[in-house]
């Protein structure tokens, strides 16, 4: 079975578009050829940063030959539809049509059309010319004489060669002949751009690989970052360091090299006075190198893994001395911006320590936060009033919790932070202890962001907390008194992620924090809250109706955790066997009630009559009332305590009562006065239970 | 191949001089009209008119020159190795772009002593835009053992216009690559000249204290209410002139008018330096340019160098 090789070799792919593009080549292709009666048995996608090449076996030699009926008019139509038949179903006369009988509807024609298959080559001439000029870069490009015409082909930097051929395991393949806007497919490609620019003739996918391997070229990405991984990790060894892996800069690194090459560099132990962090930021950002670790320390090392595209005459002595010369730069300016950010800050000398000195900067140059939420300034004045009055509430000083919240946003005045935005937080944390700030407040300063999403770490710190639930909460009630909510999937202020991250400070952390109690918490944003907490519980395992119903309960919901432990207590009884039948009881007088109370027109909520219940009521009955008057005081009195435990515990000693009186009490009694006693019974029995869920919501 | 019958002081890896003689004499080689610095503050090689306005329209065009590059946020006091509020871009452009333009470029690397062989050059993608003219393009910074030593890019729009046929612009950062060639870790330390002992002269000395006192000026002392004033005077002038230039199909002011441009663009760098622009007003002043570079390209498209029939 013939197989197709294509490759498409183009001037440098950005890392981040080779795997969607390889991707697509190898979706669109076959796809396509399938779309054609072309089956194959497999496929195989490679890229690199200059070429996308796939391999597509075990295809037919030939697209299989269709035949295909076309009903026509029935025998003796007039003329004009026998006439159009012919032109659609392309028949020169109708004696090429054949004549089907039907017993019920007369004789009609039928065309059959038989398309005879193609050679697959031409199948593929037709293909692959489309998929090129309609490929789904992210952003694309015209360029060279061709693009005097706006409508030229795209193409995501200018497209250089194709390479198509076709054929048999056994034979020489052919090529697929095509052109797209001048290009001419051939069987040819060329080599490293340095090590071996001559072209090469590749057949199918296993000569092609070795091929290009001799050529200096690793066209497998996989391979390539196994090799990068591997030598940097041998080097790292060898002089008793450790590598810091980082999944997405090797990534990166594979998709800028053709033949990596992995060496070693050094720089001036005196730079590891900057934090980690920043050099860090600064040598894979800017340089695309790894940073090493010493065991020994647990810090980093003077040393960088860089991965070159070349094998240098001089064996990377140039390329090594060159990327510690720009690193030594890089680095020098970080220097010189960390030792600048702990100085004066001209025109704000007195305005107390550094980072006063730069927050008072922020604020004197009104950056806006939002348009219609005023200033970044302003913004930390709210944080600052928020920061305090949530403190005590979460067991804070607010002196340091206002203290923090002053300082958290600072650090986006420093230089640091201005060149490498992923460390916000991180220096204004060093920063403030390198002033003297109280640890609380360090800390308070880097956690206020806290937590980012669902795997990131939530503060502990008391001042921490306070200020990251006082930041989130202004830009939630602050967007919301705007009505700048998220619709849909539009979310563009992380409103989701603010919710969820005060939810889990709030419930991680074991705090009972009415959310009622902050100004211009809305019963929207609340519902808003319910609805993250929802998902949350859910993706934490518990039922979304047990969710529902503990907040169709009412009570205290703006209080998260005890929303939570409400769920949790309810999970944890209906876990049990009493629990189970409990709510089945329960379920069951509500659903009477339900039905009673529409009959009735009014509700049974009042207090039963006990001693109706005394006089005439069944053991039972007498049973149930009693255990009800002890079990809700009892259950109540634990919800007042917040054992919500302790509650349901009550509530399930009350499972034989319930199932008794089930079993023996007709509660539609002909007396009127005793159904309505017994139906006032269920309703304390409905009530009892309210204090924890709303029973009727739980599902089963 | 750097060549081997110049004289010591006149080699790309000596001497700053020599390096841009180099290029020329790449460049020039090549076809390319050599065109001198043009002579208003511009924030880079590609506001020069050669390219800004050259790159519109169906006309081939191929260019090579020097070109100050004013930056007036970016200035130290010289007092940082890489960073200046003056530097030198050589920018090279051909319209359309011919189809081995990475092979001159690297050709041009290897004029100036960087062996291909030897080094590691690399082309890492960076789409390029500059919003105040309108402009962008796809391509890579050009890197030399991770040194960023030029900007590659096919122009894709140039003042708000789909540019038919596409150039390739090239644009050397020459301070840093002459660091890199005379292997020296500041700016400062440059040899100019090429020459040794007392003949030679150093970047130093040519430029530290325009690079002081500068700083002192973009910093501290600009006159902002005069910089406002003039923003809005060459505004205001740049539309006068293009609409005084109007003649039926044709537009007889264009490069007047972009001067103006030009100058509004530099009012705004410096403001922008003294920190006297916010975030928000910042976007609107770009804006405000932008709309007077696309008004120029598009009278530009109706000139005869800009293609327009007679």
């Amino acid at each position: 079975m013939p197989d197709l090789l294509l490759e498409l070799l183009s001037e440098e792919i950005p890392a981040r578009m080779q795997a969607d593009a390889a991707a697509h080549l190898k979706k669109a292709v076959t796809d396509a050829l399938v779309a054609k009666g072309c089956l194959y048995e497999g496929a195989r996608v490679v890229v690199t940063p200059r070429r996308i090449a796939l391999s597509v076996h075990g295809l037919p030699p030939a697209s299989p030959d269709v035949k295909e009926e076309r009903k026509g008019p029935r025998v003796g139509a007039p003329e004009a539809a026998i006439q159009g038949f012919l032109k659609s179903a392309g028949l020169a006369s109708i004696d090429q049509a054949v004549i089907q009988s039907d017993p019920k509807k007369g004789d009609s024609y039928i065309a059959i059309i038989e398309k005879p298959g193609r050679p697959t080559p031409d199948v593929i001439a037709e293909i692959v010319p489309e998929v090129i000029r309609s490929f789904p870069w992210p952003k694309s490009m015209r360029w060279g004489a061709a693009s005097t015409s706006t409508s030229s082909l795209r193409w995501v930097r200018p497209l250089q060669s194709i390479l198509c051929t076709f054929g048999p395991e056994t034979e020489e393949p052919a090529v697929v002949p095509f052109a797209v806007d001048g290009i001419a497919s051939g069987d040819t490609t060329r080599g490293h751009r340095f090590m071996a620019p001559a072209t090469i003739r590749a057949r199918r996918m296993d000569d092609y690989l070795t091929s290009l391997d001799k050529a200096f070229v690793v066209a497998d990405p996989e391979e390539r970052k196994r090799r990068i991984l591997a030598d940097a990790c041998n080097l790292c060894f060898a002089q008793g360091f450790e590598l810091v892996e980082d999944e997405g800069l090797l990534n990166e690194v594979a998709g800028l090299v053709e033949w990596p090459v992995v060496l070693m560099g050094a720089f001036e132990e005196s730079y590891l006075a900057i934090p980690d962090e920043v050099i860090r930021a600064t040598i894979r950002a800017n340089q695309k190198c790894f940073v090493v670790r010493d065991p020994k320390t647990g810090r980093l090392a003077n040393r960088f893994v860089l991965t070159a595209n070349i094998e240098a005459s001089d064996g990377g002595k140039a390329i090594i001395a060159g990327n510690e010369r720009v690193i030594r730069a890089r680095l020098s300016d970080a220097l010189y911006f960390w030792q600048t950010d702990q100085k004066a800050l001209p025109d704000f000398e007195d305005k107390g320590k550094p980072l006063d000195q730069r927050m008072a900067k922020l604020r004197a140059l009104n950056v806006v936060f939002h348009e219609k939420l005023g200033t970044q300034g302003e913004r930390v004045d709210r944080i600052k009033a928020l920061a305090r009055h949530i403190a005590p509430l979460v067991g804070a000083d607010p002196d340091l919790a206002e203290r923090a919240a002053e300082l958290a946003k600072a650090d986006l005045m420093t230089e640091v932070v201005g060149e490498f935005p992923e460390v916000q937080g991180l220096m204004g944390r060093k920063y403030a202890l390198l002033q003297g700030e109280h640890d609380s407040v360090a800390a308070a300063i880097e956690d206020h962001y806290k937590p980012q999403g669902p795997s990131d770490r939530v503060p502990t710190d008391k001042v921490a907390v306070a200020v990251a639930l006082a930041d989130k909460l202004d830009v939630l009630t602050g967007f919301w008194r705007i009505d700048e909510k998220p619709t849909g999937s539009k979310d563009p202020f992380a409103l989701r992620r603010a919710a969820l991250g005060v939810i889990r400070l709030l419930t991680d952390n074991g705090l009972k924090f009415p959310l009622g109690q902050i100004d211009g918490f809305s019963s929207d944003l609340l519902s808003f809250f319910h609805d993250r907490l929802k998902v949350l519980l859910r993706d934490q395992g518990q039922r979304h109706d047990l969710v529902d119903a503990v907040l169709a309960s009412g009570e205290g919901n703006d209080d998260l955790l005890l929303v939570v432990r409400r769920v949790e207590a309810l999970a944890a009884l209906l876990g049990t066997e009493d629990g189970k039948n409990l709510l089945a009881g329960t379920k069951r007088a509500i659903n009477i009630l339900r039905i009673e109370e529409k009959k009735d027109g009014r509700a049974h909520d009042g207090a039963p009559d006990a001693a109706l219940v005394e006089t005439q009521g069944l053991p039972e009955e007498k049973a149930l009332f009693s255990q009800l008057q002890l079990a809700s005081a009892e259950a109540r009195d634990q919800v007042a305590r917040e054992d919500y435990a302790g509650a349901m515990k009550a509530l399930a000693e009350l499972r034989p009562a319930v199932d008794a009186f089930f079993d023996k009490v007709t509660v539609n009694a002909d007396d009127p006065a005793l159904r309505e006693n017994r139906l006032r019974i269920l309703g304390q029995l409905r009530a009892a239970t309210a204090t924890v869920a709303d029973f009727s919501k739980i599902e089963g | 191949m750097s060549r081997p019958d110049l004289p010591p002081h006149m080699r790309p890896d000596r001497s700053f001089q020599g390096l841009i003689l180099a290029l020329q004499t790449f460049w020039a080689d090549k076809g390319c009209v050599i065109l001198q610095p043009y002579d208003m503050e511009v924030g880079a090689g590609t506001s020069h008119p050669g390219t800004m306005l050259r790159s519109l329209g169906p006309k081939p065009w191929n260019a090579a020159y020097v070109q100050p590059s004013r930056r007036p946020k970016d200035g130290r006091y010289g007092e940082n190795p890489n960073r200046l509020q003056h530097y030198y871009q050589f920018q090279v452009i051909l319209k359309p772009n011919p189809p081995n333009l990475q092979e001159l470029y690297l050709g041009s690397l290897e004029a100036i002593g960087l062996d291909p062989k030897l080094h590691d050059i690399r082309f890492v993608e960076d789409d390029w835009e500059n919003p105040t003219l309108g402009a962008w393009g796809l391509g890579w910074e050009c890197w030399c053992d991770g040194m960023e030593v030029s900007q590659f890019t096919y122009f894709q729009q140039v003042a708000g216009i789909e540019c038919a046929p596409v150039s390739g612009e090239l644009t050397y950062g020459l301070e840093r690559l002459a660091c890199y060639l005379q292997n020296v870790e500041s700016i400062m330390e440059l040899n100019f000249n090429g020459r040794d002992g007392a003949e030679k002269v150093t970047y130093r000395e040519v430029f530290l204290q325009a690079e002081q006192e500068y700083s002192r000026y973009n910093f501290e002392h600009a006159d902002t209410s005069a910089l406002f004033r003039r923003f809005a005077e060459a505004e205001a002038e740049c539309r006068s002139l293009l609409g005084k230039g109007e003649s039926g199909e044709r537009h007889l002011m264009v490069q007047p008018a972009y001067d103006q441009c030009l100058k509004a663009g530099h009012a705004f760098n410096l403001l922008d330096a003294r920190g006297v622009i916010s975030v928000t007003e910042r976007q609107s002043y770009i804006l405000r340019v932008r709309e007077l570079a696309k008004a120029c390209g598009a009278a530009w498209l109706k000139t005869e160098a800009g293609g327009a029939q007679a």
